[in-house]
């Protein structure tokens, strides 16, 4: 049986490598031996000429990048059903595959399109024949127990990859248990130095689809961050010779300076609530770079910490009453976990010579973090209960992790040939991926808050 | 070292103001050393040729030579992950802050930068302390807080675009921009 699975790895590996066509190309580079058979099989058409757009390579294509799933080739597929009926559930079992995705899509009047797919345990159809009987309210029913979702929608042509990656969700939430997270976005920066303003704040698709330039300038743009209705991107720019902070609605492309003090202004995080904001500040006389939290609404701003050392990068514990942030106050930069209620702070990492650039998992259960060891820098976690430490990278120059909204993955900014290059690490650290980009330089990824 | 190149570019420039003697035109140097007078200003006889010497050189005229040149120098580089001034730099800043005292409403501007090693905000926050080094020592020897700005680019704006130890070393750096 394992040798049989080995064979399918094969073939996905070489076969799947050209499902995606987007700006970020995928590149697994680890974890594929770890992820669960899945069958994906390609929706039937049925209408004039081509369908808009192939549903089931974007499902499949989301279903690999989630680092938990392996998609078997369309070559490895033993049959290309389209209805429960239809399918042959020994011939999948066989095949390793515990679940299929099946569908059609039927063209309807005026540009619109009925898409219907179902998502079957054929591994649970096999033992029951794929008909259940059950009592219910004490009289004996059929049931189709591994039928585990069977929906329908009409949608329009330019909706193809959006309902895909809802398709997406669907399905992995219902095979995972963990809300999907492929109707995400992900802001980054570029920097494309043949260009007359080399420095770009990015919006993509969490895949790397539908990318769209929201500024581009002649001086560094830094630290991209969502508000939580995902609707607005807090920034730092240099345009003024100086760093200033600005928010910009992604939709309108409204902005509206927060902070321009003297020194510095970085580091921006909307707070869970969207009504305040961590800074970093070094205004102060005689202060060095210290944490502050500022109103939205009233603009009043208040010092968080106070120290003479370098104090940076706040973020937010998911439950708002606390944040992390680095402190040089012990020697090296280690992260701290301030209670913003009682004032204290209290130091969380002790692995390695150095931890920077804290984040708390959606859960509120793990630190995800920067470590140094022997001079090398990678992408690491803690639990906060257990203590537990692990260095999850392997790349070069890592830095910049930015969690994904169900805490399943971490997208980061690394070093790959010499270029800056965006890359994914599942939270187990299983699953590796690099994201190259086709031209510049990429950093400071920001994943979105689920935006539905 | 520096007085044996001024003592150099005298020996190479004399022999050059004798042929120019004629042309009235000025000097190779912008250290404040004496012009060379129109020769032939107080005759018109074409017989002969008069030639001049050029004065020695003040203590301080010597001083101001020397700064000058330095201060076509504006960049300090630092250690990893360190904003200490480097004793190597110690004349250089000298120079610069000796200029600002002396043209108080000359404003310099101290850009702070950083390697790319460790995270973005950490690197803003070391490129500013490098700067502030810088400012603080130019500070000590006189100069005005006035005349002083600070800007931190972090790892945002590298001189060498390569990764090796090397580019590293470029990169940490502090630069007096005028």
């Amino acid at each position: 049986m394992l040798k049989h699975f080995k064979n399918i790895l094969l073939v996905f590996a070489f076969g799947m490598t050209t499902l995606a066509n987007a700006a970020l190309e995928i590149v697994i580079t680890e974890g594929v031996d770890s992820a669960r058979p899945i069958g994906v099989v390609p929706f039937k058409y049925i209408g004039n000429g081509e369908a808009p757009s192939e549903i089931s390579s974007v499902i499949a294509a989301d279903l690999m990048r989630s680092g938990k799933f392996k998609p078997v080739s369309e070559e490895q597929m033993p049959q290309l059903p389209t209805t429960d009926e239809e399918v042959d559930y020994d011939a999948w079992v066989s095949l390793g595959v515990e679940a299929i995705v099946i569908g059609t899509v039927t063209q309807q009047p005026a540009n619109r399109y009925l898409v219907k797919y179902e998502l079957i345990d054929v591994l649970r159809a096999q033992i029951t024949g794929g008909e259940t009987r059950m009592m219910s309210n004490g009289k004996l029913m059929k049931s189709q127990d591994h039928v585990m979702e069977s929906r329908q929608s009409v949608i329009d042509s330019d909706s193809f990859r959006y309902y895909s990656h809802q398709i997406s969700d669907v399905v992995y939430e219902a095979l995972t248990g963990e809300r999907g997270a492929f109707r995400t976005k992900i802001a980054y920066v570029i920097v494309r130095e043949e260009q007359d303003k080399p420095y770009q704040l990015v919006v993509a698709d969490y895949d790397g689809f539908n990318e769209q330039v929201l500024l581009r300038s002649k001086e560094p743009l830094m630290s991209p961050a969502w508000s939580p209705d995902g609707n607005k991107l807090a920034y730092v720019t240099f345009e003024n010779r100086q760093s200033q902070i600005y928010v910009q609605d992604i939709y309108t492309g409204k902005r509206e300076k927060i902070t321009s003090y003297k020194g510095i202004n970085g580091a921006p995080q909307f707070s869970p609530d969207g009504t305040q904001m961590l800074v970093v500040l070094s205004k102060d006389k005689g202060g060095a770079t210290e944490v502050y939290v500022i109103d939205l609404e009233t603009r009043s701003e208040k010092r968080l910490t106070k120290h003479r050392s370098i104090d940076t990068e706040p973020s937010w514990h998911p439950n708002g009453r606390e944040i992390v942030y680095t402190s040089e106050r012990g020697g090296n930069a280690q992260i701290y976990k301030l209670n913003l209620d009682t004032g204290r702070s209290r130091r969380v990492t002790f692995d390695g010579d150095m931890n920077l650039a804290g984040s708390i998992t959606p859960d509120g259960k793990q630190l995800v973090m920067v470590n140094r060891t022997l001079g090398q820098y990678h992408i690491a976690k803690k639990e906060f209960d257990s203590g537990l430490f692990q260095v999850l990278t392997r790349t070069r120059l890592d830095e910049s992790p930015s969690i994904a909204p169900n805490g399943s993955m971490i997208i980061y900014s690394t070093l790959h040939n010499n270029k800056q290059v965006l890359a994914l690490v599942s939270m187990d650290g299983r699953f590796k991926a690099r994201l190259p980009v086709l031209d510049g330089q990429v950093k400071a990824p920001a994943w979105s808050p689920f935006l539905q | 070292m520096q007085l044996n190149k001024t003592l150099k570019a005298l020996l190479v420039a004399l022999p050059v103001m004798t042929l120019a003697a004629c042309s009235s035109s000025s000097g190779d140097f912008d250290g404040g050393e004496g012009q060379q007078t129109n020769a032939s200003s107080n005759s018109n006889n074409d017989n002969v040729d008069v030639g001049t010497m050029k004065p020695q050189m003040t203590a301080e005229e010597k001083l101001q030579k020397k700064y000058a040149d330095l201060r076509q120098k504006q960049i300090v580089y630092f250690d990893f992950d360190r904003s200490t001034v480097r004793s190597e730099y110690v004349e250089l800043l000298q120079a610069h802050a000796d200029f600002l005292v002396k043209n108080p409403s000359v404003k310099v501007l101290i850009e702070g930068h950083a390697d790319e090693r460790g995270t973005p905000e950490y690197n803003i926050a070391l490129g500013e302390s490098r700067g502030k080094s810088v400012a603080k020592y130019l500070e000590s020897l006189g100069v005005s807080d006035s005349q002083i700005s600070v800007v931190s680019y972090g790892e945002e704006k590298p001189m060498v675009k390569s990764r090796t130890e090397e580019a590293f070393a470029k990169n940490r750096r502090a630069v007096l921009v005028y």
